[in-house]
């Protein structure tokens, strides 16, 4: 009873418990057994199983980190990391019994028991607070039937379905087969591994935390490159093939699965530099520091010049698979920057950015078109109709602009929403279908052409979209630190008070929305180029949305930040297939992650630092 | 002649009327105080003057020109300047960069000199000069925001509770600092529930009372007044 009430153990059990919820929550969904197919090394371990022990691995780092600043025993401590792996596997094991055909009935029985037990313990808890010995029983009647008619309904449920799968259509032999360790036939050797490793990675996360600072920040940067290769082994042998040969890339990858003895040299060398670096990485900091002015620019400069290079040489290093890839994201780039001018230089939540994507691509579309609905069949080439596409788009947020000009925050979303919807009716309607081809969009787009070369291929494509972002970048930071830059900033603040400044809130809004536009409009007509055909479902709220969180999650207002919310948040789907159907479910836990502990995005700009800076700080002057 | 002459203004809410036929003149160099209660559309008239909100009848005369349907940033470009209620400094720009935004509308190569004559009014703005106006104290906000207004070079100054939420030794260097600009010839018009301030720096008054102008005197005698003292000056 005492250790029950000490808060250490309740934080242990409440841990564990979510945790277990967690990995049973995942195998219900499917998605446990959809990661298995992901192994990370080869006849090791699967990205099933990473997500099955990463759970209390990480559980109970967390729950040590926090025990060890209380003051906790080590013995305790991890007594405590076993109990979290023991509880995380605990919900997982009673649906295994449940699924299982000779264990079936505790199902029964358990729906039967536990209205009494449930029942009980809420009258004791009742008797506990000093209630009547009438209202206890009252309490105890009245939850008897009522959590008894909830189970009374699952039986039925479970009677009529014949079994869990006809309920839980994700528990079938799969999800049997990971969570056992392919110890489906034999359960209670299953169920004993399954306890065993759950244990056993409750214990490595104890141990992992008390462990000194070096070896453990070695240990994980080495078991974080590990698992992120194997984890994205298909990339990193796309991006190998380009640079190495058949028979050494065989020696490394069972497909596109990492060896084992390649995982374990991976993994040793990864430690090894994690250590050199947790050893000196502090001491090469300082002395990059101490160094004097000049010289610390030359080796920025030099940086700058590495990083160019590597940005043009990109295609040739990761083959043609992955420059695909980078188009996408370089796409995605050019809508962050553009939009960032509306959201993060002038504070307009702008939601209907997809309309511009539209406009671009459709007019690229139906003005270079060979196809029966292109209305120069040809004449018109990508380079001469990009600036049409250009103009267009701000055309477009200049008219929708204007009758939301007077409308802030929550009601300019709302409205700027509304616009994007209105895009992707109109592409849709039979009033436009002559012109646009309704739900068969526009078909035969001509590639680009570079003198004599067509540029059919994503590495040369990607030559574009880099060009496009390098001038939208240079714009916008101009912008930002120009006179109109300071008008922005004016009315993000406060927009009376910019008025009383002096400045034309109405002509910088305007000015905004159609700058912000154009860079949509570019990036649409690219991305109909690439694709050669255009359809009305391309263009759904979901751009928007997509654009928006990719600028939140790298940071508002920040250039970088953007390019790192693209790689994440539209480069990873892309290349982790697996995730594919999870894809939603991840991308709201993330946001959800992301917005409670990094609610400055990945890469804050300086602005959104200081402002997170002064909320967590107390004021530096005493008040009045 | 009347620097600004206010003519019968009616201005709505919505379907709330607010100002229902407020006039009153300001001359040049005068400090006007507009003193009333809460809700008696002190602020309104305020907002009104500046080009934020529109009257629905009556005129505004400003420097012999009609000025009630003219935009806000262009009035500040024809001198009128506003610090409004709850002072709306740039929290995440420095101190001197706030100063610079009020030069906004300015392309004279006199900036640096203002700046130098507000930190001269304002020492302590200079202390702070690199530092974010986010994290001043209530009066050094305030301070801020009536140094920034002056950078607009303004004829005519609109001060919205330039007293609320500070302490009272900072409420005298504020009133102080209203003091000094009037003597340098810029026009004010105060709007103050701290009568009592108000009508001590300023040369004539006027009590509103639920969007009308109740009556209107030299300050000197609205301070003499019975009923301003009972209802404004809290003296029985």
């Amino acid at each position: 009873m005492n250790i029950l009430a000490s808060q250490a153990s309740r934080r242990v059990l409440g841990l564990g418990l979510l945790s277990g919820g967690f990995i049973l929550f995942a195998g219900v969904i499917g998605m446990v057994a959809a990661f298995h197919e992901r192994e990370i090394v080869d006849d090791f371990i699967s990205l099933g199983q990473v997500l099955l022990l990463g759970s209390p691995f990480i559980t109970s780092y967390l729950m040590a980190a926090r025990l060890t600043e209380t003051g906790e025993d080590p013995p305790v401590i991890l007594a405590g990391g076993a109990l979290i792996g023991l509880l995380t596997a605990l919900p997982t094991v009673i649906l295994l019994l449940f699924n299982s055909d000779e264990y079936r009935y505790l199902l029964d029985a358990s729906l039967k028991i536990i209205p009494f037990v449930a029942a009980s313990y809420l009258a004791w808890k009742s008797h506990a607070q000093g209630n009547e010995t009438r209202q206890v029983a009252a309490t105890w009647l009245v939850a008897a039937l009522l959590i008894g008619i909830v189970s009374f309904g699952f039986a039925l449920i479970f009677e009529v379905k014949g079994d869990l799968r006809g309920v839980l259509v994700n528990v079938d032999r799969d999800w049997v087969e990971v969570v056992t360790f392919d110890h489906r036939r034999e359960l209670w050797t299953g169920i004993g591994l399954l306890l065993a490793a759950s244990a056993g990675a409750g214990l490595a996360g104890v141990i992992m935390r008390i462990l000194p600072d070096i070896p453990r920040r070695a240990l994980l940067y080495g078991l974080g490159v590990t698992l992120l290769v194997g984890a994205f082994g298909e990339t990193v042998r796309l991006i190998l093939q380009e640079n190495l040969d058949r028979d050494t890339l065989r020696e490394i990858f069972r497909r596109d699965t990492l060896r084992q003895n390649a995982a374990a040299v991976l993994f040793i060398v990864s430690t090894l530099a994690g250590f050199l670096w947790a050893m000196f990485g502090g001491r090469a900091q300082s002395e990059f520091a101490a160094l004097d002015d000049s010289r610390r620019h030359t080796m920025r400069n030099l940086g700058m010049l590495l990083f160019a290079a590597l940005l043009l040489a990109l295609p040739w290093l990761i083959g043609r698979t992955l420059s695909d890839v980078a188009v996408t994201i370089g796409i995605f780039v050019l809508m962050g920057l553009g939009l960032n001018i509306a959201i993060g230089l002038a504070g307009l939540l702008d939601l209907g950015y997809v309309t511009n994507y539209a406009v671009g691509a459709y007019i690229l579309a139906v003005l270079t078109s060979i196809g029966p609905l292109g209305l120069f069949k040809g004449s018109f080439t990508f380079w001469m109709v990009i600036p049409v596409a250009l103009l267009a788009a701000m055309f477009a947020g200049f008219i929708f602009a204007v009758p939301v000009l007077r409308m802030r925050g929550d009601y300019l979303a709302i409205a700027t929403l509304g616009f994007g919807e209105i895009i992707g009716k109109l592409a849709l309607s039979d009033w436009l279908k002559p012109l646009i081809g309704g739900a068969q969009g526009v078909q035969n787009i001509p590639k680009p052409f570079l003198f004599a070369t067509e540029l059919k291929n994503p590495e040369q494509l990607y030559y574009i979209v880099l060009v496009a972002s390098l001038v939208t970048l240079f714009v916008s930071i101009r912008l930002n630190n120009s006179r109109t830059g300071r008008q922005w900033m004016a009315i993000r603040e406060d927009e009376d008070v910019a008025t009383a400044m002096g400045i034309d809130t109405a002509r910088a809004k305007l000015l905004a929305f159609t700058l912000s536009a154009a860079t949509g409009g570019v990036a649409g007509a690219i991305f109909a180029a690439k694709v050669g055909t255009v359809f009305p479902n391309s263009f759904t709220v979901f751009i928007s949305i997509n654009v928006l969180s990719l600028i939140i999650v790298g940071g508002i207002a920040s250039n970088p930040g953007i390019v790192v919310g693209a790689v994440v948040l539209i480069g990873m789907p892309e290349l982790l297939r697996e995730f594919s159907d999870f894809r939603f479910l991840m991308y709201g836990a993330l946001l959800i992650l992301m917005m409670i502990n990094r609610p400055q995005g990945l890469i804050p700009s300086k602005l959104v630092m200081h402002e997170a800076h002064a909320g967590a700080k107390p004021k530096l002057s005493a008040g009045d | 002649m009347a620097l600004l002459e206010v003519k019968d203004i009616h201005t709505y809410y919505g379907n709330i009327h607010a100002l229902k036929g407020i006039s009153f003149e300001v001359d040049s160099g005068e400090i006007i105080a507009l003193i009333g209660s809460n809700g008696a559309g002190k602020t309104t008239t305020l907002r009104t003057i500046s080009g934020l909100m529109a009257p629905r009848e009556g005129s505004i005369i400003y420097g012999g020109r009609e000025i009630s349907a003219m935009r806000a940033d262009l009035l500040v470009l024809r001198g009128i300047s506003m610090v409004p209620e709850g002072r709306g400094v740039f929290a995440k720009l420095t101190v001197e960069e706030n100063l610079d935004m009020g030069a906004y509308i300015r392309s004279d190569g006199r900036v640096a000199e203002d700046l130098n004559s507000g930190y001269a009014m304002f020492p302590r703005l200079k202390e702070r000069r690199k530092q974010f106006a986010g994290t001043l104290s209530g009066g050094e906000q305030q301070m801020l925001a009536i140094a920034r207004a002056l950078m607009s070079k303004p004829r005519l100054l609109l001060l919205d509770e330039p007293s609320m939420g500070l302490a009272p030794v900072l409420v005298d260097v504020v009133f102080e600092a209203i003091q000094r600009i009037a003597s340098e010839g810029v026009t004010i018009l105060l709007v103050e529930q701290n009568a009592h301030m108000a009508l001590q720096i300023a040369d004539r008054g006027y009590v509103l009372q639920s969007g009308e102008v109740a009556f209107s005197d030299t300050a000197a005698s609205l301070q003499r007044n019975e009923i301003v003292q009972k209802t404004y000056l809290g003296i029985d």
